[in-house]
């Protein structure tokens, strides 16, 4: 389907969304058209979340206009938009596990007999419904009896009856396996051919390449580019998602000067866990930093987070300078001399209603045992230097860290991790969120912790950044390891391809 | 089966096996005499715990219920005493106090996003003190309506007497089982149980769901007061202390999750029996100390909520969704 035949069914323009502190949206066009299935496609923080939220009412836009069959809209809320012909199917399934599955497609609206649910009734509309979809149920048992795959569809079951317009289905198939996706598209397909226009959210490019007709890549809360899906090259669907021109690059490749014939500091050896990522050797030798490249939802922050025992492996054993460690839980990879800056630092990496001071402390602490306090005294230098060496812009030590910009609540991480005076640091993301001063900043810190002997695994989808301070790119796909490159063999265009067609590369190699 | 049922059946298999054990060893206790003692004598407690059931269900709890009862026979005994009105009218009036003190309740846990828990002991707190506000010491009741009240029965076969206050927890029951799995105010409790945010935004009005079902727990806690007043004749503040921890009690062992969204009215009856045959049985056999009523039915409770969190496990497991809220 070309776009220029196809009747317009959502349009929205200028779209503007901001919050304190980023532009979450900035300017961004969209078009959906009836009968087609349209990926949106960016990388964490690029926006599409906040483009979904707007189109459904769950957040109000700052600026920008949106239109359905071409009448101005402006939904309040998701309930709102439901009603206005806009449903949403999320990957974590929003409906009602304790309910039936006839309860849940009619909750609000079960048929009634003298003010009493009518049970027969009821059940018969729920298979109806899911007739529809090949769907043959038992509609009067729970819906956590079922599989997440049928959830999903009696999910889109219920917000096609209630909306008929708009379908966007978001991360559908993040938890479903092979067959269960192959269902799933064949009830999209069905509604494609109903009319429906479908906005189809994955991190699956197989996926997107499968099911849709064309793709709106967002980045950085902008938009990208719009793109017809057949004929469409994957590598330059990579480069769109990732943001590199091919001009403008620091550096040419990745560094050199590791002594990969010594004993490695730490080696990993068959480390995996069924679900999260397959089963990895990896070393990382003194003073080496080791980038990991790959998508979102690729595998690459399950790895760090079997390196730092924050969860259980299956799989493998961990040696240090040739000794086995046994690492049950953060707090042993802690002892071990490992420190790791997780991805989401809101969520899982400040407390942001303490001070500066009390979040540098924080690893140490615990690394000492909460039992053998740290003098005030002696917090309070450690923080000052920290605030001195990392340039972290606060009054002083006793501002609570919520307030700080992002670079800066970045720089006490990392200066809570350093604190502790880690082997191998582990640092998820440093750069995501930060402005551009700070992100040269940050680089620039990687580069003198290595130089200090100290060895780091950096996760980040700024290819031009892994290049400039790996000495070592680990390439992870599909929630595996597929490639490594070393030293010279480091360039954003080998990176890209490795992530975008595995096998090409292997053979290569 | 639905594994949800489990909780239902168990407790349906314990209370036979409780009979059967209590008939073995006094016969006299399948008589229609003793069954209906059993009901009179838990009648406040039943109508109460069908009001809880229906709060525990949509996720919360209301800790205020036992003050409430105590306030409702304070009030009455005031007013009976005090003024020249009709015990009818004065229920009217105390029924729709209660009411509106427990839709005040839900509706400072909604629009203020207060824990339950707090909420409602807040609210035990202030009927507690508002009881002894009206009387400190206890008030007896006289009236002819109540001697009425209390000299009415059915003689059952066996001559067994089904009480007012007895017949009246099993309507209770009766419309409380109707109320929670036939009507969508039910599924919608259910629904709020199951995940308030997801059921906001599958169009469950949550705001008024959360204050009838405080405002129904209030009505029947009233009802469980002037049920209350005629198990006993009179009105004092320092009665029911507690009562709303065997309610939650009769409530689990009944086979409702105490997390919310999984259980059944007709568990709550079930409950409230066994517990009174625990007692029933310490009457019969004389020699035991009363505090054996607390102490089989803490472990009751104990097994129950292993129970449930053996069952939640195991649904969690095989839905396979890893990650919980």
């Amino acid at each position: 389907m070309t776009s220029g035949q196809a009747s317009t069914l959502l349009t929205a323009s200028g779209l503007t969304k901001t919050f304190p502190g980023t532009r979450a949206l900035d300017g961004v066009d969209f078009e959906l058209h009836a009968g087609e299935v349209h990926a949106l496609l960016g990388e964490n923080g690029a926006g599409k979340s906040t483009l979904i939220k707007c189109l459904t009412g769950a957040y109000r836009r700052d600026a920008g206009d949106i239109r359905l069959d071409g009448a101005s809209i402006d939904p309040h809320n998701t309930l709102d938009a439901q009603s206005l012909g806009i449903g949403t199917v999320y990957q974590e399934v929003n409906l009602l596990p304790n309910l039936t599955v006839a309860e849940n497609l009619l909750l609000g609206r079960q048929p009634r007999r003298f003010g009493f649910i009518a049970r027969k009734a009821m059940n018969g509309e729920g298979r109806e419904m899911l007739s529809r979809y090949g769907l043959d149920i038992d509609v009067a048992r729970n819906l956590d009896t079922y599989s997440v795959a049928i959830q999903q569809i009696v999910a889109i079951a219920r917000a096609v009856s209630l909306s008929g317009k708009v379908l966007i289905l978001d991360e559908p198939t993040a938890s479903l396996d092979r067959d269960e996706v192959r269902m799933l598209f064949d009830v999209i397909r069905g509604l494609r051919r109903e009319g429906l226009g479908i906005v189809f959210i994955s991190h699956f490019l197989d996926q997107v390449f499968e099911i849709s007709d064309r793709l709106t890549v967002l980045r950085n809360g902008r938009l990208v580019g719009v793109r017809d899906v057949a004929g469409l090259d994957r590598l330059q669907l990579v480069n769109m998602m990732l943001g590199r021109e091919l001009a403008e690059e620091t550096r040419d490749h990745g560094r050199t000067g590791i002594d990969y014939a010594a004993e490695p500091r730490i080696r990993f050896s068959g480390t995996g866990r069924s679900g999260a990522i397959a089963p990895f050797d990896l070393d990382v030798h003194r003073g080496e930093v080791v980038g990991v490249a790959g998508l979102l939802g690729s595998g690459r922050t399950e790895t760090a987070e079997l390196m730092f025992a924050a969860a259980p492996k299956d799989s493998g054993s961990v040696t240090k300078n040739g000794k086995v460690l046994r690492l049950a839980s953060p707090r042993d990879a802690i002892a071990a001399g490992f420190g790791f800056s997780p991805e989401d630092r809101k969520t899982s990496g400040i407390i942001a209603d303490m001070s500066v001071r009390e979040n540098i402390v924080l690893a140490l602490q615990a690394r000492i045992g909460w039992s053998r306090r740290i003098p005030r005294r002696r917090q309070r230098e450690m923080a000052d230097d920290y605030i001195r060496r990392l340039d972290i812009r606060t009054p002083d030590a006793e501002k609570p860290i919520g307030q700080l910009s992002g670079g800066n609540q970045q720089k006490v991480l990392l200066a809570r991790w350093l604190a502790t005076n880690p082997e191998f640091l582990i640092l998820d993301e440093p750069t995501r969120g930060i402005d551009v001063g700070a992100h040269a900043e940050i680089i620039r810190m990687i580069e003198e912790l290595c130089a200090n002997g100290m060895s780091l695994l950096v996760i980040s989808s700024e290819l031009d950044e892994l290049v400039a301070y790996s000495h070592r790119v680990i390439v992870v796909r599909d929630r595996a390891h597929v490639a490594a490159l070393v030293g010279q063999d480091i360039t954003t265009d080998r990176i890209v391809s490795a992530i975008a067609r595995p096998t090409n590369l292997e053979a290569a190699q | 089966m639905n594994a949800r049922m489990l909780p239902f059946y168990a407790t349906v298999v314990i209370f036979l096996i409780a009979y059967a054990i209590c008939y073995i060893q006094f016969p006299a206790m399948l008589s229609t005499r003793v069954i209906g003692n059993l009901l009179t004598d838990n009648a406040f407690l039943g109508i109460v715990a069908v009001g809880m059931t229906f709060v525990i269900l949509s996720g919360g709890i209301d800790l205020s219920v036992g003050s409430v009862i105590a306030f409702s026979g304070v009030f009455i005994a005031v007013m009976l005493r005090d003024t020249s009105m009709h015990p009818l009218p004065v229920f009217a009036l105390l029924l729709s106090i209660t009411t509106l003190f427990g839709a005040a309740m839900g509706l400072t846990i909604h629009a203020l996003q207060m824990p339950p828990f707090i909420v409602t002991l807040a609210g035990m707190f202030l009927a507690r003190g508002m009881a002894y506000v009206l009387s400190v010491d206890s008030v007896p009741i006289v009236h002819p309506f109540y001697e009425w009240v209390q000299s009415t029965y059915w003689l059952m076969p066996g001559k067994g007497r089904l009480t007012l206050i007895g017949g009246m927890m099993l309507l209770v029951f009766l419309a409380g089982i109707l109320l929670a799995h036939r009507t969508r105010f039910g599924t919608n409790v259910f629904a709020l149980g199951g995940g308030v945010q997801t059921a906001r935004l599958m169009g469950v009005p949550v705001a008024r769901t959360t204050v009838l079902i405080y405002a129904l727990s209030g009505l029947l806690a009233g009802l469980s007061g002037i049920v209350f007043s005629f198990y006993t004749s009179a009105g004092y503040s320092l009665a029911t202390v507690g009562v709303e921890l065997d309610a939650i009690a009769a409530v689990v062992i009944g086979g409702t999750l105490l997390t919310g969204g999984s259980g059944f009215v007709a568990g709550t009856l079930i409950g409230v029996l066994i517990m009174g045959l625990i007692q029933t049985y310490i009457t019969f056999d004389g020699t035991l100390s009363s505090w054996w009523t607390k102490i089989v039915i803490g472990a009751l409770l104990l097994g129950f909520i292993v129970l449930q969190k053996g069952l939640v496990g195991l649904t969690g497991r095989s839905a396979g969704t890893a990650g919980g809220r």
